[in-house]
């Protein structure tokens, strides 16, 4: 602060921030900060449940029950998973894309959402590219929401399937959830953290299980007041010294798209933080390797480290669709379990 | 012209220094007469007003206001504007050139003061300082201000080029105008919707930096210290950092006329406020951290700010029912400035009645040079705001008077409740009838 600010003399009162009206809908996943830790263990519950029932059992849970994906990003994964995972419940699918769609008219979130609604969608699966677009859609629409991305703010069901991932390799499966069950674990999240949603779900998630959650990466992409963030994050800027205290190590994709004419020297950044063979074999070589995709081969981690012993990439899309099969019966279902779980 | 007594009231004059109960005669559009209860001299046939148990004061002053005629008439118009101002007990508003087209000619400052307005109270025009408000040319001073603009401003944008900076501070100075000057370095807020901090990492806005208006600030106090002229009057809008405010403290001491305006969000709110994605809360400057409320505060309690003003922008509903980084920047203001002020900075933060009078009217009509208003004394302007100090009520933005409702004190709990509000002797206002 400015040396010649006058220090308030004065404790005054101010006016209350009020709290937090969302989510309206008990169904809604918006972000990962809205689920208890009884919520989350549910979630992996049924992830399980679900993933092991009989196909022609499962497909009655949510048999005719009508569910919108409104993505106004393009994606493989999360799309096509939230999709596969809302119809092996039996539920009836619509993709809305914003291009070929009435959205490159110039209609708005709100009524989008409003029509989606009217043509009986009863909950509505989204992805934009403006950070708190969930939020707005929720309380437009009043449907259960599920964030399947929202700018650089966040991306829950990311995060449970990263924890599903973390689970299965450290903990045995483990599907109940306390403050201390990754007591002990640290994560490094490491590179475009600054424009992820990954990352931020992640550390809203994570360190609420015991985990400590390092963050890596350089300064235009890390800045250091993501350290406020929240409980038991911290910045180490030194790739190598962070991977040698990681058990789990998530690689992120430098997100070209979001950079808002940020200059990045690419050679320097490969040179500092790329994860190679080398330097995962001696510094941490146990531990598992993940990335949510889509991943740049020859730029934030090899080839080999991709398709290596160490990666659980391709886990990690699998548990993706159990995940949201979970997380869609939940937005569909949570009324008749009670309310918010 | 009828005449009006407002007859049992407590007259709070704070620039003639009167404090106690007077009977006041106004008569064509001025004050006639002031006088101790039932000793008015030629009251006889006027219209009389009971005021008894009720303050009056010198109409309020909003020297920033957005009321978004010419262009915008469906966000606001200078009727539905000021009609909100007279409820908020404004008797006189300086209306910011940034309307469809800009106000940088005389045409449209006319334009803006003509009757067809049906402007319930004063506008008072501030016009665009540049051609355009891009920047880049100087408007021509003298002939706006013969139209009726009372000071220049590119509000919206701020004037980023130094030798324009310069050339704007010398030629509003050669014409006694003030230059309004909207501190932000644009090139440092780009894609920002919200202030820059932990806040805006965790919501995953990008953010607005403080130091983008302290800069800007610091660059026009080394213009007007570099100018060596006595003259020159620069006014910092909306100020919102502890940093630009500690640079106007600063500018001060060294004597330079450097003055500012704070608005009541940034006395009252934090960028907490912005909660889960308010369009609402969202106006550039931003809601800050609260550190620079603190500031905010402070300087409004010691002296250094100069005038409470409201930015009010109104908006329409469907433009701010969009996605946070999409919403456009700013809230209403008018109805909520006097009732915000008393219940916080008189009520709960102590300070005198008189001082609250004097920054939402005396030194505004001192800053733009508005002869005969912010003070109630014979042949003064008859603008007159009569209230009830201590009455609580709860804003309801669906009944006010502007058109929009963009707004993040809805439902808010105020005190002092304007009872009329007279503009040059006619009653804007009423609550009875309102």
């Amino acid at each position: 602060m400015n040396p010649t600010t006058t220090p308030v003399r004065r404790q005054l009162s101010h006016p209350p921030v009020d709290a937090s009206p969302f989510p309206y809908n008990p169904g809604s996943l918006l972000s990962a900060g809205d689920l208890s830790l009884d919520g989350i263990s549910h979630i992996l519950a049924r992830a399980t449940a679900l993933e092991n029932q009989d196909p022609l059992v499962r497909n009655r849970i949510l048999a005719k029950r009508r569910v919108a994906l409104l993505f106004y990003e393009s994606s493989t994964r999360t799309r096509t998973s939230f999709e596969l995972a809302a119809k092996s419940l039996g539920a009836d699918t619509t993709l809305v894309s914003s291009l070929s769609s009435s959205i490159e008219k110039g209609e708005s979130l709100k009524d989008t959402g409003l029509t989606l609604r009217a043509l009986g969608a009863e909950a509505i699966i989204l992805r934009h590219n403006s950070s708190g677009a969930a939020w707005l859609l929720e309380s437009e629409t009043r449907l259960p929401v599920l964030n399947a991305g929202d700018g650089m703010h966040e991306h829950p069901t990311q995060a449970l399937l990263d924890l599903r991932t973390i689970l299965a390799h450290l903990k045995a499966g483990a599907e109940t959830v306390t403050p201390e069950t990754l007591a002990g674990v640290t994560v490094s999240i490491v590179g475009d953290i600054l424009h992820s949603r990954v990352a931020r779900s992640n550390m809203l998630l994570l360190p609420r299980l015991g985990a400590r959650v390092l963050l890596c990466g350089p300064k235009e992409l890390l800045p250091e007041l993501a350290a406020l963030a929240g409980p038991g994050i911290t910045i180490e800027r030194d790739f190598e010294a962070a991977l040698r205290q990681s058990q789990v190590i998530m690689m992120l994709r430098i997100q070209a798209e979001r950079l808002a004419g940020l200059q990045l020297d690419l050679e320097e950044y490969k040179a500092a933080y790329q994860l190679t063979g080398p330097r995962l074999g001696t510094l941490a070589p146990t531990a598992i390797v993940l990335h949510p995709g889509p991943i740049i081969r020859g730029l934030e981690l090899t080839a080999g480290v991709a398709d290596g012993p160490q990666s659980a990439i391709l886990e990690q899309v699998k548990n993706g669709v159990a995940i949201r099969m979970a997380v869609v019966e939940r937005a569909l279902l949570a009324d008749k379990q009670g309310g918010r779980a | 012209m009828t005449a009006l007594v407002i007859r049992g009231g407590q007259l709070l004059d704070p620039a003639a220094g009167v404090d106690a109960l007077k009977d006041v005669l106004l008569k064509d559009g001025r004050v006639a007469e002031i006088a101790a209860p039932g000793k008015l001299k030629s009251a006889n046939g006027a219209e009389v007003l009971d005021a008894t148990g009720l303050y009056l004061a010198p109409g309020l002053i909003d020297m920033h206001v957005h009321l978004r005629e010419p262009g915008q008439g469906y966000k606001e118009t200078i009727a539905t504007g000021t009609a909100a101002a007279a409820a908020g007990g404004f008797t006189a508003v300086a209306a910011m050139p940034n309307t469809t087209p800009v106000n940088d000619s005389s045409e449209i400052t006319r334009w803006m003061l003509a009757p067809e307005r049906e402007a319930a109270i004063r506008v008072f025009p501030i016009a665009a300082a540049t051609r355009g408000s891009k920047g880049e040319m100087l408007n021509e001073y003298a002939a706006l201000k013969s139209a009726g603009a009372v000071a220049l401003s590119d509000d919206g944008r701020p004037i980023l080029k130094d030798n324009i900076m310069r050339e704007a501070l010398t030629a509003a100075a050669r014409v006694g105008l003030t230059v309004i000057q909207h501190a932000e370095d644009t090139r440092l807020t780009q894609g920002g919707s919200m202030n820059l901090g932990p806040m805006s990492f965790k919501l995953g806005l990008r953010g607005m930096a403080a130091e983008a208006e302290s800069s800007i600030v610091e660059r026009d106090i080394r213009l007007v210290t570099e100018l060596r002229d006595t003259r020159v009057h620069l006014h910092v809008a909306h100020t919102s950092t502890a940093a630009a405010l500690a640079a106007v403290r600063q500018a001060r001491r060294n004597g330079l006329r450097v003055t500012c305006e704070v608005a009541p969000h940034h006395f009252l709110l934090t960028e907490e406020h912005v909660g889960l994605y308010n369009t609402n809360a969202k106006m550039c400057p931003p809601l800050r951290s609260a550190a620079d409320r603190d500031a905010m505060i402070e300087a409004i309690l010691d002296g250094v700010v100069d005038a409470i003003a409201t930015d009010h922008a109104p908006h329409a509903v469907h433009e701010k029912e969009v996605e946070f980084d999409n919403a456009p920047n700013g809230i209403i203001g008018l109805e909520t400035a006097f009732g915000l002020s008393l219940r916080w900075l008189h009520k709960e933060w102590k300070l005198p009645l008189g001082r609250v009078l004097s920054l939402l009217s005396a030194q505004p009509a001192a800053l733009l040079g508005m002869k005969g208003r912010g003070t109630l004394t014979v042949g003064s302007f008859a603008d007159v705001v009569v209230f009830d100090p201590k009455a609580e009520w709860t804003y309801n933005a669906r009944e006010g008077k502007s058109k929009s409702r963009n707004t993040p004190f809805d439902g808010w709990t105020m005190q002092g409740k304007v009872r009329w509000t007279i503009s040059e002797g006619r009653i804007a206002y009423n609550a009875e009838t309102a």
